[in-house]
């Protein structure tokens, strides 16, 4: 394992909302402290319901967002909450893909402009032919025919229009590739295209992931590295492998449980959770899934539990599998 | 590379797109025409009519048509109180309404558009500012607006122009800002801003060409309105002044004679109503082809 292109430390990103004309002001806890490593070559998968801060997440690696506490450093280099990212050179090594692919492309560009756009912003000393030959090796790269090249985004399908978007986050040669939920607006047999094709970029220029995803199987199957999170708190955190075999927290327990498995011999129990997610504006005292959860005790309604070490790690006072 | 993609079928580029839906309208395909023949009428005056606006006849004070009694072919469409050949002035007339509309549009268009697209970013406070502003010129009758502003600029045609420009840049404001607003969220303008955009240009570059369809539609409606107005303006003795062929003040000078001699009255209106009808055909046709929600690919 190489050393790692980021690492965020304790990432928190709160929003003010105004109640009302005359309330006060509530703050929503969005992401509320996620400590991750982002390695080249490997995919670090974050999981949870909708609403649980992983497009958050999302946002702040990307600087779309600015963090409200928490640091992370790109390739050593510190981001301070509230920096602008100004740095060209920096903003090239972070790149994403959006879930939707009908809203990603800009409907009025060809595909030759849309991946040209990024060079012509970033590195304006590349010349107009070199720029266009660029382009027309992206477009053979991930799986597109050259005469797509001059063709609108509406004349595309799904699938193709996430690899239009993939080749145009590829453009600035980054290290770092944020895919937010990348393949969940697509059918399943244009998913498994679309996974493959990121597999084959991700060996062959060595790009971290940061996969934000809500289907399991997908990133059982993806993941190198799992984050499972509940309302803005990474809950378990470990490599896939341990994570799925061996769920901690039970709140990954029953997250993995309600994953349908195609195989009808293996009977298994499915975990059905009580209540609502309750609103991020509330986030409940203690342990956030305390009122969910079929394990919770005095301690877990008014302590909240601590992220544990070791490379498999949990929040969580009674974890599944043993006590320790 | 080049030879190998030149033979392959070329999808069919943006304006035939537009053309085959805005075919399907006759009602603006007829108005295009017609708006077209205006066009070149407006261009060509001075060589197709067969006198000069100004020049007068006196021995042909008030002379019919050509068709009726008293007429004669020398007149086609008569002559005017002061003797002048009506067709000249009608002709050349086409090419003040049609500048009018020019300038006219291009100086709304261009102040709204820009104010629309600043106002659709800006921070709120200065969004709800702008928007205000509009609300209350949007307020006035716009004749009522255009009539006081003239009063204070003085009355002249290009004093005319500015201030049915005033009137009508706040319809474009909004309807920039509007279509600014829905489009900002959209993903490929948080993708433009990754890529390292800046604010200038996802404002103009990336977002406003998205929001250019109804601009357009709006931009030919406004066509037509500001011929009205200048018209309307010009009959109030506010706009072109005589002896300018402008129609509006070609019906204001021949007032008086509405009884006497129908064709100084009804020629000239017959000329606003047929180029703004055929505006606003052509500028609904626009709108259908134009708006997404009807496109079918």
């Amino acid at each position: 394992m190489s050393a790692p292109i980021l690492s965020a430390t304790d990432l928190r990103r709160h929003f003010e909302v105004k109640s009302g004309l005359f309330g006060g002001t509530n703050t929503v806890r969005a992401l509320d402290g996620a400590s991750f490593e982002l390695v080249p070559g490997r995919t670090l998968a974050v999981v949870g319901e909708s609403g649980c801060g992983k497009s958050t997440l999302a946002n702040l690696v990307t600087m779309i967002d600015t963090p409200t506490s928490g640091t992370f450093t790109i390739d050593g280099q510190d981001i301070q909450p509230g920096d602008e990212l100004k740095d060209k050179v920096l903003r090239a090594k972070v790149q994403i893909v959006f879930q939707n692919p009908y809203g990603s492309l800009n409907p009025r560009q060809t595909i030759g402009k849309i991946l040209m756009e990024p060079l012509l912003l970033n590195r304006p000393e590349i010349s107009a032919e070199e720029r266009e030959r660029r382009a027309r090796e992206m477009v053979e790269l991930v799986g597109l025919r050259p005469e797509h090249f001059n063709r609108y985004p509406h004349m595309f399908s799904g699938g193709q229009r996430q690899r239009i978007a993939v080749a145009r986050a590829l453009m600035l040669e980054p290290e770092i590739l944020v895919l937010d939920e990348p393949v969940s607006a697509l059918d399943l047999s244009i998913q498994s295209q679309v996974l493959n094709l990121l597999t084959d970029l991700q060996d062959k220029f060595n790009l971290a992931y940061l996969f934000i995803s809500h289907d399991l199987s997908v990133v059982r199957h993806f993941a190198d590295d799992v984050i499972v999170m509940y309302l803005g708190k990474p809950v378990e955190q470990g490599a896939k492998d341990e994570v799925f075999e061996n769920p901690r927290h039970p709140y990954t327990k029953a997250l993995l449980s309600a994953t349908p498995m195609a195989d009808p011999a293996r009977r298994q129990e499915r975990i059905k959770l009580e209540g609502e997610l309750p609103s991020p504006l509330n986030v409940p005292v203690g342990c956030a899934f305390n009122p969910r959860c079929w394990k919770a005790t005095e301690e877990c309604r008014n302590k909240r539990p601590d992220m544990s070490d070791g490379s498999h790690r949990f929040a969580c006072f009674h974890p599944e599998n043993g006590d320790n | 590379m080049s030879e190998a993609t030149a033979n392959l079928p070329q999808p069919p580029s943006p304006l035939r797109e537009f053309w085959s839906y805005f075919r399907e309208n006759r009602g603006a395909v007829i108005g295009m025409y017609v708006f077209m023949v205006f066009f070149i009428v407006a261009l060509i005056a001075p060589l197709i009519a067969p006198y000069t606006p100004h020049e007068q006849f006196r021995d042909h004070l008030l002379q019919p048509p050509f068709w009726q009694e008293g007429g004669s072919t020398e007149f086609l469409l008569g002559t005017d109180p002061l003797g002048r050949d009506m067709l000249s002035r009608l002709l050349h007339g086409a090419r003040f309404s049609f500048f009018i509309g020019v300038i006219v549009v291009s100086i709304a268009s261009f102040f709204g558009v820009i104010i629309g697209v600043i106002s659709g970013f800006a921070p709120k406070w200065m969004d709800t500012l702008i928007m205000r502003l509009m609300d209350i010129i949007l307020s006035f009758p716009s004749l009522l607006l255009a009539l006081v502003l003239v009063a204070i600029l003085g009355p002249s045609l290009i004093n005319a122009m500015i201030a049915i420009a005033l009137v009508l840049q706040p319809h474009f404001v909004r309807l920039t800002r509007a279509a600014v607003i829905s489009e900002r969220t959209k993903d490929y303008v948080t993708a433009a801003k990754v890529a390292g955009a800046g604010r200038l240009r996802t404002m103009f570059v990336t977002v406003l060409p998205n929001c250019l369809a109804p601009i357009i539609v709006q931009a030919a409606l406004s066509f037509s309105t500001a011929i009205l107005d200048a018209a309307a303006l010009g009959f109030l003795g506010m706009g072109a002044q005589p002896p300018t062929p402008e129609w509006g003040t070609m019906l204001a000078e021949a007032r008086e004679f509405i009884l006497r001699a129908w064709w100084v009255v009804t020629l000239p209106g017959i000329c606003i109503l047929v180029s703004v009808l055929a505006i606003n055909l052509m500028g609904d046709g626009l709108r259908d082809a134009l708006d997404p929600k009807l496109k079918r690919s």
